[in-house]
């Protein structure tokens, strides 16, 4: 796919690109919507064990209280309010707000700390509802 | 698929290193990357020991100073030293720039890397081959185009406010800052337009006298030669010129949102 078809060498790109606050949200965007459609694969599994009853739900609830399985939920959990919280951004950006450099840089570390806010206080109000898992 | 890997004969080697002149008080170091097509080796860093007394303040002026008096071989492109003509683009310190517009002073860190446009065939040193850039460019039709027939006494006038809609966009000096700032850009800019032409797109796709808006839209409502804009915002900081090509390629897909309704 490269353009080049001489012999001439490709100038060095990702690893030597100082990467600003938007480049690395860009790309966590992706990653977090990947580790999200995996983790929908993980949410169809659960509601198939209810729909086939007790015993197998408790099977399944068994896995997701490992600390494996509690750190898969806290991490689906940390990807779904990043994805949420940068969504909305796109979507400013859709309408064609926020496009100054200053904005963007803005918008980035709001993201980044509305997603902290939002999985404290989803997984306090989880440990005040008693536990699910 | 995206080659996160250089290939074989664009691996960095180590390259040789130039002290500085003796006596010199106040060195900084550059690490400027190399390559010789006629030697058929790999790309090299060579690092040279500049004395900051005697040279000017820009990167360029230590450049300049380097192929002057230490190395002769070392390649770049230069023209206007000002900021203007943006034969000089290149990355700085991690980030695509003038080097005739950055500063050696306002550079941190004890080495100041220089590489050339990332993601670019090289032909020589910092010159890399902007071939396909320049085609992208040709390929958005930048000229105005027209079906009715000029007035008969006098040219196609334009409003001033609409004039300055044309301002910004158009001051733009094709320079690949940005569009080689650009993930998208990097994995497909065999089939991406980047941020550069996509700029100059929304140029004459603004302008009060075009009259071939709606074949331009049909020309850019495609999955790779617009839609691969992700918002990664990688352009707008790199634009020397402080322009938005960004908020551009936005502006664009919107009239495209909106033509559909």
């Amino acid at each position: 796919m490269r353009m080049n078809n001489t012999s001439r060498p490709l100038s060095p790109h990702l690893s030597i690109y100082r990467w600003p606050i938007t480049m690395t949200l860009s790309i966590l965007h992706r990653a977090t919507g990947v580790a999200l459609s995996v983790g929908l694969i993980a949410f169809v599994v659960w509601l198939q064990s209810i729909a086939f009853g007790a015993a197998s739900y408790e099977v399944v609830a068994g896995w997701m209280d490992t600390i494996i399985g509690k750190l898969a939920l806290l991490g689906w959990s940390i990807a779904f309010f990043f994805h949420f919280s940068n969504g909305v951004r796109h979507l400013f950006w859709d309408a064609g707000i926020g496009f100054e450099v200053r904005q963007a840089n803005a918008s980035a570390w709001l993201v980044l700390v509305a997603t902290m806010l939002m999985t404290v206080v989803y997984w306090l109000l989880f440990q005040d509802s008693g536990s699910l898992v | 698929m995206a080659d996160f890997r250089l290939p074989p004969n664009s691996r960095i080697k180590k390259g040789r290193h130039f002290p500085a002149a003796e006596g010199a008080a106040n060195v900084r170091r550059f690490a400027v990357y190399r390559f010789d097509p006629d030697s058929g080796e790999n790309p090299r860093m060579d690092t040279y020991d500049v004395d900051m007394d005697s040279c000017g303040p820009m990167v360029l002026d230590v450049l300049i100073k380097i192929k002057d008096e230490i190395d002769a071989t070392l390649t770049f492109r230069r023209s206007c030293r000002e900021g203007i003509c943006g034969s000089c683009a290149m990355n700085i310190a991690g980030s695509n720039t003038l080097a005739c517009t950055v500063t050696s002073a306002g550079v941190k860190g004890k080495i100041i890397k220089v590489y050339p446009l990332p993601h670019m065939p090289i032909v020589k040193d910092l010159v890399p081959d902007l071939t396909n850039f320049y085609a992208q460019y040709a390929s958005i039709k930048p000229w105005l185009q027209t079906r009715t027939p000029p007035p008969p006494d006098r040219e196609r006038l334009q409003s001033k406010s609409d004039q300055e809609l044309v301002d910004e966009p158009a001051a733009c000096i094709l320079c690949a800052c940005c569009s080689t700032a650009c993930p998208s850009y990097w994995w497909n800019s065999d089939r991406f337009l980047g941020p550069a032409a996509l700029l100059a797109a929304y140029r004459w796709l603004i302008d009060s006298r075009d009259e071939a808006k709606g074949e331009r839209l049909d020309d850019l409502e495609d999955p790779f030669r617009l839609y691969r804009c992700h918002t990664i915002m990688n352009c707008t900081p790199a634009c020397p010129k402080g322009l938005n090509p960004a908020k551009a390629i936005a502006e664009t897909k919107r009239m495209l949102a909106e033509r559909r309704h």
